[in-house]
């Protein structure tokens, strides 16, 4: 009986260590998983470092008031002008020609598939429309400088090799599947009792469609469009091919000028030492473009909060 | 107000009929620009490069002359490349996915992770760009290599990894887990044998639409200082490198100099002579081909994945 209850004893221990041996393996198992969620936090982290560490030696030669009004953009030349606006306003000009096609063209999209189109014909158009997501950026260059550009300069004879029209064009038709996609999932939300009521006072499928889902889906669009506009903002392959890399303070689309990001792939193609004042202006220059998008994504989270609403 | 005749009430039937077919018109053409997009972008790379399309064209390194020029580096890099992003990727971005769903308690520290991966998803390529250029290659030490790219490349698609292994771990009705849990299975046991198997199709759709968009990526490529012009190949693991006789380590190849396809098509579209246009068109319309099956294969995963499932 006691050597019975001896081996009982042991058994339990035995299943109490190996109990402890699992929580242990538990926990560690937990660490890593929560280690690698935490990669995410250490990739923003480690993004503000580089640009603001790199951008602090910059800003320690070049004055942020020259930086913010100098009409010039010359880093590389011997007589160096370091005029963010150059910049600036190529991106801006560029993202403002892909927003005039991509938000009419995407809207228009998402509020036929979503009122209008057929579950077959929805069920084909978007996978469609996400291959033209998926293209990637460069080929879509390849096709603004080479097939656009020719065709836009039959339209405009003055048209240069090199424009922001083209290549922003391209860029919206780019944009078009991201807005379109979003879009269409804001409106599907709208719950269908709204959208019975409207056709039961005797509304059209477009009146109802105008005055009641888009007005319910408001929030879900503006995010869209913010996610666009980052987009916009932040492309470079399509500008550094068919935009003309070359520095111009222009607000005329017809013009070739330099982007945030394709100034950055230009350096970035050189061979700037590493701690040349030229190599910092790429981070300087990396720094402006993530705090525009920054912006646009802080105004996009409080336009959706403002008009988010309850059904 | 005077009470509309049967006649008045017709015309403004018909005038909302009208205006409803005249904007599904309109809504088919949109969506008929961007199916045209695509046809004219693979048809134009097809017909101008349809010449290139040769075995030699796979099996030759770049060369100065356009018709001898070749994308061997290129698709060898790509390869290359890629595979260092889903090695680096698909592990955190599940294991990430696996903490946020299965173990993370809601508290201040879960969301600044979620916030976080919401934000990065919105930074810019070429911000990544900058970041690698920065901590991988210069404070690390690891240079313009392929483990550079791969790692670059690795944090871009994190959160598209993220977000898709939460979404497939979400879709496992409880049911699963407190079944598992209830025969003394701990959490993480219930995670290796239940919930990541299940989750496997979106996980797996998630990592393929990544990678996709991981091959087009150029911009942050060309920042890291990835060349344009390689006539060599990294080295073959255990064989001799150069004339001492040395062989390659099994990882030497990571830190080789390399080039991908995207940065290859840069190079020929932005050479002056237009015999390289043809090259260019040729690796894009491969380019293209890659990009488009692996997403082809992505939305046949979720389709069927879709009609499949019956908890």
């Amino acid at each position: 009986m006691s050597a019975n209850n001896a081996s009982d004893l042991h058994q339990v221990s035995d299943r109490l260590a190996h109990n402890a041996m699992r929580n242990v393996s538990e926990r560690l198992i937990e660490g890593l998983l929560f280690a690698a969620a935490a990669v995410s936090v250490l990739t923003t982290v480690g993004i503000v470092y580089v640009l603001v560490s790199e951008s602090f030696h910059f800003f320690q030669n070049v004055s942020i008031v020259d930086f913010l009004t100098d009409t010039q953009w010359t880093p590389l030349f011997d007589d160096a002008h370091y005029g963010i606006m150059v910049l600036i306003s190529g991106t801006l000009v560029s993202s403002g020609v892909a927003l005039l096609v991509a938000i009419p063209m995407g809207t228009i999209i998402a509020i036929y598939l979503s009122e209008f189109a057929n579950s077959k014909v929805r069920e084909v158009a978007k996978p469609v429309l996400e291959l033209l997501g998926g293209i990637p950026t460069i080929v879509f260059g390849y096709f603004a400088l080479l097939i656009v550009t020719p065709l836009l300069q039959k339209v405009f004879p003055d048209l240069p090799g090199f424009s922001l029209l083209s290549a922003g064009l391209v860029m919206g038709i780019m944009i078009v599947p991201y807005i379109a996609s979003l879009s269409e999932d804001a409106m599907r939300a709208v719950p269908m009792s709204m959208r019975e009521g409207s056709y039961a006072m005797g509304a059209t499928k477009l009146y109802t469609a105008i005055h009641v889902v888009v007005p319910a889906a408001v929030s879900g669009l503006a995010a869209s469009y913010i996610l666009g506009i980052s987009r916009a903002v932040g492309e470079t392959m399509i500008l550094a091919v068919a935009a003309g890399m070359q520095p111009n303070l222009t607000w005329n689309p017809m013009e070739p000028a330099a982007t945030i990001t394709s100034y950055i792939v230009q350096v970035a193609l050189g061979d700037l030492p590493h701690g040349s004042i030229g190599y910092q202006t790429i981070f300087a220059a990396g720094l402006t473009l993530l705090l525009i998008t920054l912006a646009f994504n802080i105004a996009g989270q409080w336009l959706r909060r403002r008009y988010r609403e309850a059904y | 107000m005077q009470p509309m005749t049967t006649e008045q009430i017709r015309v403004l039937i018909a005038r909302g009929k009208l205006k409803d077919t005249v904007f599904q018109a309109l809504g088919i053409i949109c969506l008929a620009i961007g199916l045209l997009v695509i046809f004219l972008l693979v048809g134009d790379m097809l017909l101008r490069g349809l010449d290139r399309l040769n075995l030699d064209f796979f099996t030759e390194f770049a060369s100065r002359r356009a018709s001898q020029s070749g994308i061997l580096s290129a698709w060898v890099g790509t390869i290359l490349v890629m595979f260092v992003t889903a090695l680096a990727a698909v592990p955190l971005g599940v294991a990430a996915g696996i903490y946020l769903e299965e173990y993370a308690k809601r508290n201040w520290v879960t969301d600044i992770i979620e916030i976080n991966i919401t934000n990065l998803a919105a930074v810019p390529s070429i911000v990544y760009g900058l970041l690698s250029l920065g901590i991988f290659v210069y404070a690390f030490g690891l240079g313009q290599s392929i483990l550079s790219a791969g790692l670059t490349l690795a944090l871009l698609i994190l959160p598209i990894v993220i977000v898709s292994t939460r979404e497939a771990i979400r879709a496992i009705p409880a049911m699963i887990r407190e079944g598992s849990m209830a025969v003394g299975a701990t959490r993480w046991q219930t995670c290796r044998y239940h919930i990541i198997p299940y989750a496997m199709p979106g996980i797996l759709t998630g990592v393929i639409i990544g990678l996709a968009r991981a091959i087009g990526e150029t911009a942050p490529i060309i920042t890291i200082g990835a060349l344009t012009f390689i006539a060599f190949l990294p080295p073959v693991p255990f064989t001799a490198t150069g004339a001492d006789g040395v062989s390659a380590g099994l990882f030497d190849w990571v830190m080789s100099p390399f080039t991908v396809m995207p940065i290859q098509i840069f190079n020929w579209t932005s050479r002056p002579d237009p015999a390289f246009e043809v090259n260019a068109a040729a690796a894009g319309f491969v380019l293209m081909g890659m990009v488009l099956s692996m997403n082809a294969i992505a939305i046949y995963l979720r389709y069927k994945m879709r009609k499949n499932i019956k908890w």
